[in-house]
């Protein structure tokens, strides 16, 4: 409890016991007139004394109609209708739910903030042989800083010394560790777990991925949601309608009585109404627990490694209904490997003859075509080179001649060797025989006699399948992959993974015309979410609806540009984010619903006299309880993982 | 020119009270305020003394908001 709140608790617990002792002392000795007066008056100014001051002030302002407005007219005038006990009780049990409320708050900024506990305090670096701590702010680029075992470590940089576990999940909500050592690039936030590491820096710490991610999460209320704007419109408004309701309910059936009926007034009995419809009207259980609710949503995405930008974008999720996903290194690795080797069977034995003697034909025609390609930096060469097990030794190669777009010729061991694409096959007149499996083909031919071909593929992503299958389950209308790749590996991606619609061969340009196109399409309730690795999707990123950027760790374009970010590659992430999401805006809905629902009945009850201030004080302190207590479930991620 | 500043208030319709009061201070072009970060987030308009800006806004928002702070 904060100092105010602990102030406030004395002042309640103050005003009760006198209350209480109020009430035995009345029992013994009733007593009337001036001096019971003034005897309510001490715990209703102990209980009170802030809000009528703010309601004066308020008044002053010209902001008559806020809550300690409609708390203060309701106190008052109770107390001047006689009625000093609901008076004073009015006025206890608000400042209870105020208490309460800023309690909740509190504990749920904590917990939210606590869910994001990322932000390293310090860094160690060495100085004249001893370790010293600094504020991370002061590390600069270059420098090099110490992470010992169980420490978070502090800026993105690069391991110089030392090898370790590094555990990511607060960052990627991954609970398996990744290794780390020496050369391999480390992010902020991470926790160093088994070994002492040397990481030189490579980012300022404001530039760090830690600092980027806490900006990202504090600053994704500030985007509100169209719920949020609705409740403060609708407060807006609501306040001074209330107020005036209740002025019209105690002025006008007492004339009416007057003047139409020739009966008593009443004004007490009908003052009494108002007073209580104006304890019912309280906006405070709205206004409070829809942004709880939103807050605790993007909080509980941000610990399963789901970065939500906005509520705005959280309420957004909860409407998808076409999803387009760009191919490579989403729904795939975007690696390329070497899938299959396949030896033109006549030839191999002179395959053996022309190389390397007593080896499987297949690890042979790698062999070659790695040689051949072994001075290119092309993606395709480098799969290749990494696919072949043997060290290469450069020095049987000479001759090399690289055609762009078919592939390259060289001698190796004196042998004429071409590994290319079919159009280089078809340049040298070579008779090969084509093959039709999806992917990119390498043909082989040595002194011009085809040998055999190797597949190179990208590899689908061990969950993408299930990805998409829990995105229909969760109610997605269409799924649509987009890519620059050709037709026949577009189609088999799409296949394997049952997309709905696929389009292939597509420049970045049509990319975005392609989301335009769909966008037209669809029915305007619908959302439409575009996932991308982030690296050259900005354009389409933006148009879409929702933006989601996956493998974000270390790419700050994604960050920019997305309007949600996956932490770490998972495609499964997404259908937990559309749960979550509706989930959120169910409770929002919960508790918009239930609210104005229970006022509503004790304003009616409250005008015609049935619901009495007890009932009043429920309508305002209870409801708001429960819909603070209802949207703290938001933070809750166990039952969706 | 953008800025976050902490903020110190009770309620949220208090906040979204500041906030209104915020955007209507001369030499804000636009502000939004988190009562759940407790942050108050002002874009500026071109070339004014924030400061100077700063103060305003906290002045309207006492006004609209007795009991609330900015932590300037």
């Amino acid at each position: 409890m904060t100092r105010k709140q602990k102030k406030t608790l004395i002042r309640i617990l103050t005003a009760a016991v006198l209350m209480v002792v109020l009430q035995v002392v009345l029992h013994f000795f009733p007593l009337t007139g001036l001096l019971l007066l003034l005897l309510y008056m001490v715990p209703y100014l102990i209980i009170g004394y802030d809000i009528l001051r703010k309601a004066f002030l308020g008044i002053i302002h010209g902001e008559i109609f806020d809550e300690n407005f409609l708390m203060a007219i309701a106190t008052v005038g109770a107390i001047a209708l006689g009625e000093y006990s609901e008076g004073v009780a009015v006025m206890l049990f608000y400042q209870i739910g105020e208490l309460f409320q800023s309690y909740a708050v509190g504990k749920s900024r904590s917990n939210i903030t606590a869910l994001m506990d990322i932000r390293p305090d310090y860094a160690n670096i060495e100085k004249n042989g001893d370790i010293e701590q600094i504020p991370p702010e002061d590390v600069k680029i270059g420098q090099t800083i110490i992470v010992r075992p169980g420490e978070k470590i502090p800026l993105d940089g690069v391991i110089i010394e030392g090898s370790s576990t590094i555990n990511t999940s607060a960052l990627t909500g991954e609970s398996v560790p990744r290794d780390a050592e020496t050369g391999d690039e480390v992010i902020s936030g991470c926790v160093n777990m088994t070994g002492l590491l040397k990481i030189q820096t490579s980012k300022e710490f404001g530039e760090s991925t830690v600092s980027k991610i806490l900006d990202l999460v504090e600053n994704s209320s500030m985007k509100k949601s169209k719920s949020e704007n609705f409740i403060s419109k609708f407060a807006r408004v609501y306040t001074p309608a209330v107020c005036i309701g209740a002025a019209l309910l105690a002025v006008l059936p007492p004339l009416a009585r007057m003047f139409f009926m020739q009966m008593e007034p009443a004004w007490g009995t009908w003052v009494f109404r108002a007073l209580t419809f104006l304890v019912i009207s309280c906006p405070c259980a709205l206004v409070i627990s829809i942004p709880l609710s939103f807050f605790g949503g993007i909080g509980a995405a941000s610990k399963c490694g789901i970065l939500v930008k906005g509520s705005n974008y959280l309420e957004a999720l909860s409407e998808a209904g076409y999803i387009v996903f760009d191919k490579t290194g989403t729904l795939t690795e975007g690696v390329f490997r070497v899938q299959k080797v396949y030896v033109k069977q006549e030839n191999a034995e002179k395959l053996d003859l022309f190389l390397v003697k007593g080896k499987p034909a297949e690890e042979s025609l790698l062999e070659i075509a790695a040689l051949a390609e072994s001075y290119s930096s092309h993606p395709i060469s480098i799969s290749l080179r990494e696919a072949c097990k043997e060290d290469l030794n450069k020095d049987r190669v000479a001759d090399i001649e690289e055609t762009g777009g078919h592939g390259v010729t060289a001698r190796i061991d004196g042998n004429e060797v071409a590994v290319g694409n079919a159009k280089l096959m078809n340049k040298l007149n070579i008779a090969y025989e084509e093959c039709t499996v999806p992917g990119t083909i390498v043909y082989v031919a040595v002194n011009h006699m085809y040998m055999g071909c190797i597949l190179i593929s990208d590899v689908i992503k061990e969950n993408s399948k299930e990805a998409i299958s829990a995105l229909k389950e969760s109610g997605i209308r269409k799924t649509v992959m987009l890519t620059g790749d050709n037709k026949a590996v577009a189609e088999s991606v799409g296949r394997e993974i049952n997309i709905d619609e696929i389009h292939s061969e597509l420049l970045p340009a049509d990319k975005v015309a392609q989301v335009e196109t769909l966008l037209s399409e669809k029915n305007a309730k619908e959302k439409l979410i575009f996932v991308g690795d982030g690296i050259n999707d900005a354009p389409v990123l933006t148009r879409a609806d929702i933006g989601i950027a996956m493998g974000a760790l270390g790419s700050d374009a994604a960050i920019e540009a997305a309007d949600v970010v996956l932490m770490d590659d998972d495609p499964k992430k997404i259908a937990l984010a559309i749960k979550l999401s509706r989930r959120c805006l169910g409770i929002v809905y919960q508790n918009i619903v239930f609210a104005l629902l229970v006022k509503a009945l004790c304003l009616i009850l409250g005008a015609v006299g049935i619901a009495n201030m007890w009932i009043a004080i429920f309508a305002d302190v209870g409801v708001m309880v429960i819909a603070v207590l209802n949207a703290t479930r938001t933070l809750n991620t166990k039952k969706l993982m | 020119m953008e800025k976050t500043y902490k903020i110190e208030v009770d309620c949220a319709n208090c906040a979204a009270k500041m906030e209104e009061a915020a955007k209507n201070t001369e030499g804000v072009a636009d502000a939004t305020v988190s009562f759940m970060t407790l942050k108050m987030k002002v874009t500026f308009d071109d070339g004014v003394d924030e400061k100077a800006v700063m103060k305003k806004v906290l002045k309207a928002c006492r006004k609209v908001e007795p009991d609330c702070d900015i932590d300037i």
